[in-house]
């Protein structure tokens, strides 16, 4: 049952994915977006996850792609045709980037890694169920380093964004 | 296996059946706030039901209407927009625990669909999403009025969301759970236990951030019909309509269904304990008995009076004056039938386990429900009370005073928690 509901849903996130490239239209390209997030709580629901799922929806699907679809209707940008694109600088690098992240997550995949009882000693530390209690301890015990790294990354960038927005303050 | 499957069925249909009665409540609440005729036409054989009829004579009309759709719209949206709003507006309802989780032999019943460990997250996840139908309907009709309508709720409801959830972070502290059931129980006790009144600051933001969720009045103005016709429903017609029309009032439902669970105690009662009620029941089937008989007759009493008044001054001529005799005698009759049932109980009576249990949470469900009716109230209450904000009072509504307001409550709250 759960192998099933996984083929189901890896099936949906990646169709979906593959939309919000292949869509000529920028709002559907978007809400394609969305539905793949919610293609990947589910997949985190079947992990046990909930609290990650449930963060996945209320941050990614609720706050950030809003604000995507605000920025896309605001500008009101015409469905575009695809065609073939120069190969330039700045392309270039985001290709190579773009390749290198297959190359790697090629790699990850085809390594031959214990699943199950074996897997704890490889990934390091126990497999905790995903409640809120679980995650918030680790975050504010073992993690705490990067979790407040990020805040202040985040905080860095949120600055920033309003000093470039924003000429006179 | 099968409850599960009824579950969501019974209580979905329970949100759908709270729509004609809201309906009826905005029509009934307006005309007497603003002392003037509410529905009194449609009726069947004479019976109008004070107007809760009409409902039915609106379903008809919406269902046999032309459905329009604007030839420049983006079908698949236009389409699936008024499905997310009302899908959105009821699938929060899957969290709230209606009452007690009760014991059967081994296994917890829960009187609610899906008892998750992060529930209240859910719920502000889920409220995040109803910004999507909304915009959606607004960009996929092609319209300006309706472009413009649907910014104006995306940044409506993305701003309040920010404080909905602030303001729920302080009530998380002092209750140290996201569980909605052990949020409810830990309101058991005095009147004083229940969230709203050790957190009062919290309560008025999350009712407020809940009317901007809702985009009902003094927040309605993504369809604000002075500026921009209706928003942007206005070019939807037909059922798709009413799918927004009632996913306003779904949403209505369920934000009361969260005020009671968070704020309002759920279903307890203040000061009586549901274990002792239970332990005691044969003490309160009586009394009860008589409460219930004691208010249909004066129901019934008050309805016999208004036809004998009426019948002599104000007659319509037809069926309808007959009206509020058939149900004043009904309710005069029921009175004294459950009367005479009180009277009849066998002082020596004794109820079984199950039946017990059963009783009980009836009992706890009612009392869940009468709450939310009240919440509901409230809304209408402040729709036809408020005026409406100017669109620039309401961000700065939202971002300088309910944001600021909320992390001092959680700071305050934060330093009780930590103290005591």
């Amino acid at each position: 049952m759960e192998a099933f509901l996984f083929y189901i849903f890896a099936i949906v996130t990646a169709g979906l994915s593959l939309l919000v490239i292949l869509q000529p239209n920028a709002v559907g390209a978007a809400m394609s977006l969305v539905g793949a997030f919610f293609g990947i709580a589910a997949l985190f629901v079947l992990m046990q996850a909930h609290f990650v799922a449930v963060m996945q929806i209320l941050l990614y699907a609720g706050a950030i792609m809003v604000f995507f679809i605000f920025v896309v209707m605001m500008l009101n940008l015409e469905p575009k045709q695809l065609r073939w694109r120069t190969i330039t600088g700045s392309r270039l690098i985001g290709g190579s980037a773009a390749i290198y992240l297959l190359g790697l997550l090629l790699v990850a995949l085809l390594e031959r890694r214990p699943v199950g009882a074996g897997a704890s000693a490889v990934w390091g530390g126990e497999p905790v169920e995903g409640t809120v209690e679980a995650v918030g301890e680790l975050l504010l015990s073992q993690y705490i380093v990067p979790f407040e790294v990020t805040s202040i990354t985040l905080l860095v960038a949120i600055i920033g964004a309003v000093t470039m927005g924003k000429r006179e303050l | 296996m099968l409850v599960d499957i009824l579950k969501p069925l019974v209580v979905v249909f329970v949100v759908l059946n709270f729509i004609p009665l809201l309906i009826w409540f905005e029509r009934k609440g307006s005309a007497y706030i603003q002392d003037r005729r509410g529905p009194n036409r449609a009726a069947i054989l004479g019976i109008r039901l004070g107007g809760m009829l009409h409902n039915l004579a609106d379903v008809v009309k919406l269902l046999t209407k032309e459905d329009i759709v604007p030839t420049r719209a983006h079908r698949f949206f236009y389409f699936i927009a008024p499905m997310i709003a009302m899908f959105v507006a009821t699938v929060t309802i899957g969290v709230i625990p209606f009452a007690a989780p009760l014991a059967i032999g081994e296994r917890s019943f829960t009187f609610q669909v899906a008892d998750l460990n992060a529930g209240l997250l859910y719920v502000l996840a889920m409220g995040s999403l109803g910004v999507y139908g909304v915009m959606l309907a607004g960009w996929a009709a092609n319209n300006n009025y309706t472009m413009l309508g649907g910014l104006r709720a995306s940044a409506q409801m993305i701003s309040y969301e920010v404080a909905m959830g602030l303001a729920v972070v302080a009530l998380l502290l002092s209750a140290g759970t996201v569980n909605l059931t052990a949020i409810v129980e830990a309101q058991r006790g005095p009147l004083w236990a229940w969230y709203g009144f050790t957190q009062p600051l919290a309560l008025v933001l999350f009712c407020t951030a809940l009317l901007a969720e809702t985009n009902r009045n003094p927040f309605d103005l993504p369809e604000g019909e002075s500026e921009l016709v209706a928003g942007y429903h206005t070019e939807y017609s037909s059922m798709k309509f009413a799918l927004f029309f009632m996913a306003e009032y779904a949403h209505i439902v369920v934000g009361a269904c969260l005020i009671t669970a968070l704020f309002a105690g759920g279903w307890h009662i203040p000061w009586i304990d549901w274990a002792y009620v239970r332990q005691q029941l044969e003490l309160f089937v009586r009394p009860t008995l008589v409460g219930f008989g004691v208010c249909s007759m004066l129901v019934g009493g008050l309805l016999c009076r208004r036809f004998l008044r009426r019948y002599s001054t104000a007659r319509y001529g037809d069926l309808r004056d007959y009206e509020s005799l058939v149900f004043g005698i009904g309710g005069l009759l029921a009175g004294i039938g459950v009367l005479g049932a009180a009277a009849l109980l066998p002082d020596d009576l004794s109820i079984a386990p199950f039946t017990r249990d059963l009783l009980v949470a009836l009992a706890q469900i009612s009392v869940f429900l009468t709450k939310v009716v009240f919440f509901c109230w409230c809304f209408i209450w402040v729709r036809w009370t408020l005026p409406r904000f100017r669109y620039d009072q309401l961000m700065r509504l939202g971002w300088k005073v309910m944001v600021p307001l909320a992390l001092a409550n959680i700071a305050v709250t934060a330093a009780i928690v930590a103290l005591g």
